[in-house]
């Protein structure tokens, strides 16, 4: 019986198989970096795709962090074996954007594929952080994030805070921490994920200061990093002296500290809006977001944040055929009823203009104000030279450097102004390595 | 007349060497002279743009204080390890050796440690130190010590000092055991009659008939420490706080991986090679003529 029905099973596939092809589907390669529930919005999005029409494939392959993913397709491309769609994260833009030749511009393959495209549906802030200063889209924005300041609302209570009413300023921020500390989180007052991205880059441009000359990188690899301001230092300072007492607790250079935050040990986590979906699944307590702090004192502050996550890049050397489907697939993605709904459920941006339209007509952010907060940061002002977003080389290895310079300042090895001062200089030491292998 | 098998063949020794020949050209020599040959090289990560520069990479690793701060790192760290584990191991070999109850059992749970993977490893020594989780860093706290590798260098090197030390006490167990079951019970039995105590005993004859087993361990042990316990520095530490944990290797790694320098990387790990080809020389030759019985 089981016998006689595998049989038929093969006979049915091979003759499946020998009937069909010319109509043999056009695989597409996408390499990504999704865990947990946003893997499953990625596999759910190739399935959606390949069920909404015959002619491609795409297939999916997670191929473990950003950085790993970045590398694998690095190394495959060497090899002569790139995936048609790479997911990188917005630290490697101007690696890829330096990569002429490996890489295939989006607004080009949009163009050559006869797929209607347009770049100004996508959000400003969104588009602008990919596209050349000409504004030619270069990479395809997928996940987009923001920072945002999450709160423990019963641990605001407990302090005798109204969690209605968080933290606006810096010196409001450590005031709140110092009496949460008080209330029973003498281990954590507040911490932040991504140190450099909030304490540094975001922390830049959201007081309109440069990060680095030439707009932060983006007119030009002749770039020199400028953050050892004085209010950077000061930050820098204050971060130093918080955790003496542990009002402020160092938790790692990237997100493994956020659990602090879910756990209910730290009651205040500066971290990614992208952070929600975990909050949502794991908090066993009342929480809220709400916009970065700044230093009032600083002219300008608050300006507007800029984008985290990451993006799609076409790789080059493919099949015009095989480009048709990645652009087809783009415009499957760009669809405003499935933006409104990856936002809806994923917490990342919309990217088009339109979705986030759709959204906020259908009064979806009345309550749930936290997924609306990085869109208003990021929409706060006008961008200027410092905040339309950041472009700098080696920068997955910059951000060591500077971490390391930082955990030598709050270990009370070195004063927050040598720290910076060094983080500056080794940091221009691998730009200037940067500008000359892309510029010959 | 003796009968005695002759090969007249010039080609067939070299047919019959042809197979491991294949596999040291494929697998040893030709990786060692890509990174000898890419060493001399800048070049973007997607291999786009070249330059030849001969020795500019080098030059460059040798004017950065980063290099030799990793340098020491790596002799810290070796040196450390390679004296905890060897001592421990003795320690655990000489007692397994005695008459004991239950030795076999002993003897299989002190060798099990060695079968856990270097990450493995790492991640649960992770589990057991992570400052705000783990179970005895919060046993640490409350003995009043502020217990915190994510900012400590020194607790940090703690950290995969231990981890390392663990993973390899099996190793080195195994080795002294076996040494110490070879030493002749007659020499041990008549010096026992002499009158010489037990520690006595141990520093006089068992410790020196141990010597070639010491040293042999004594580089492998090395060249552990140097090249093995990455997986360990990468799960607890990765390099960090402030690269108080950044080996030689893990720099080559992080060097290479995650900043696309792989001319730089290339440099640093031609430099390893000829450090371990020096290891192993000094091994050939003490091993085999100055560590006498």
């Amino acid at each position: 019986m089981t016998f006689r029905r595998t049989l038929g099973a093969t006979l049915f596939a091979f003759t499946a198989l020998s009937s069909v092809p010319a109509l043999a589907q056009v695989e597409i390669q996408w390499w990504h970096a999704m865990t947990g529930a946003n893997n499953d919005v990625v596999v759910k999005l190739a399935e959606d795709f390949n069920a909404s029409q015959k002619e491609y494939k795409v297939v999916v392959s997670y191929k473990g962090s950003y950085p790993d993913t970045m590398n694998a397709g690095i190394a495959a491309f060497r090899a002569g074996n790139a995936p048609h769609i790479m997911q990188v994260f917005e630290v490697g833009t101007a690696t890829m954007m330096a990569a002429k030749g490996a890489v295939k511009p989006v607004h080009q393959l949009m163009a050559d594929a006869g797929e209607k495209f347009d770049p100004k549906a996508y959000l400003p802030a969104v588009a602008g952080y990919y596209s050349t200063s000409k504004g030619e889209m270069l990479s395809f924005p997928f996940n987009s994030s923001s920072s945002v300041m999450w709160i423990n609302n019963d641990a605001f209570r407990k302090a005798g805070l109204d969690p209605a009413k968080p933290p606006k300023t810096w010196p409001d921020l450590f005031d709140a921490a110092k009496k949460l500390r008080a209330a029973g989180h003498d281990k954590c007052g507040f911490a932040s994920a991504w140190i450099t991205w909030l304490n540094i880059e975001q922390f830049s441009v959201w007081h309109n200061v440069p990060l680095a000359t030439r707009s932060n990188g983006i007119d030009g690899f002749d770039t020199e990093l400028k953050f050892n301001s004085p209010l950077h230092v000061k930050h820098l300072q204050n971060l130093v002296d918080l955790q003496k007492d542990k009002t402020f607790d160092y938790s790692g250079r990237t997100n493994t500290g956020e659990g602090r935050f879910t756990s209910g040990e730290c009651p205040i986590m500066l971290t990614s809006s992208g952070f929600y979906g975990n909050v949502k699944a794991n908090a066993k307590f009342e929480w809220s977001n709400a916009a970065m702090p700044y230093y009032p004192d600083a002219a300008g502050a608050p300006q507007n944040s800029t984008l985290g996550g990451a993006s799609l890049w076409v790789m080059g050397g493919k099949k015009a055929e095989e480009y048709k489907g990645v652009a087809k697939f783009f415009t499957f993605l760009s669809d405003t009823d499935r933006q409104a709904q990856l936002h809806t459920v994923s917490g990342y941006l919309p990217i088009t203009l339109a979705a986030y339209e759709k959204v906020k007509a259908s009064g979806f952010y009345k309550a749930n104000p936290y997924l609306e907060t990085p869109i208003l940061e990021l929409n706060n002002k006008p961008p200027t030279e410092n905040s339309r977003g950041l472009r700098l080389g080696n920068m997955v290895q910059m951000r060591d450097v500077w971490a390391e310079e930082i955990e030598s300042a709050l270990a009370g090895k070195k004063s927050a102004k040598d720290a910076l001062d060094s983080a500056v200089k080794r940091g221009n030491e691998m730009l200037r390595a940067f500008e000359r292998t892309v510029t010959r | 007349m003796e009968k005695r098998v002759t090969f007249d063949g010039k080609l067939l020794p070299y047919a019959l060497l042809l197979p491991q020949l294949l596999v040291t050209i494929i697998f040893f020599y030709w990786p060692a002279i890509q990174a000898v040959y890419q060493s001399f090289l800048i070049q973007d990560a997607f291999g786009l743009s070249t330059q030849f520069v001969w020795f500019e990479n080098y030059t460059l690793l040798f004017s950065k204080p980063e290099y030799f701060h990793s340098l020491l790192t790596t002799l810290v760290f070796s040196s450390v390890v390679a004296f905890l584990s060897l001592s421990i191991s003795l320690l655990l070999a000489v007692q397994a050796d005695k008459h004991i109850k239950f030795a076999s059992g002993y003897k299989t749970l002190l060798i099990w440690p060695y079968a856990v993977a270097p990450a493995v490893a790492g991640v649960l020594w992770l589990f057991m130190f992570q400052p705000s989780l783990g179970l005895v860093s919060q046993a640490i706290r409350t003995l009043g010590f502020e217990w915190n590798p994510l900012l400590d260098g020194n607790h940090a090197m703690a950290l995969v000092v231990m981890a390392a030390t663990w993973k390899q006490i099996s190793y080195n167990f195994l080795f002294f055991l076996a040494g110490l079951q070879s030493i002749p019970k007659s020499v041990i039995e008549a010096s026992a009659i002499d009158g010489a105590s037990p520690l006595r005993r141990f520093w006089t004859i068992t410790f020196p008939l141990l010597s070639p087993t010491t040293f042999y361990l004594l580089v492998v042990n090395i060249v552990y420490v140097f090249f093995d316990t990455f997986g360990i520095i990468d799960a607890t530490t990765g390099g960090g706080p402030a690269k108080a944990t950044e080996t030689l290797v893990y720099k080559v790694f992080h060097d290479g991986r995650l900043g696309g320098d792989l001319g730089g990387s290339a440099a640093q790990s031609v430099i390893l090679m000829v450090m371990v080809i020096g290891l192993t020389a000094i091994q050939f030759r003490f091993v085999e003529k100055k560590v006498q019985y």
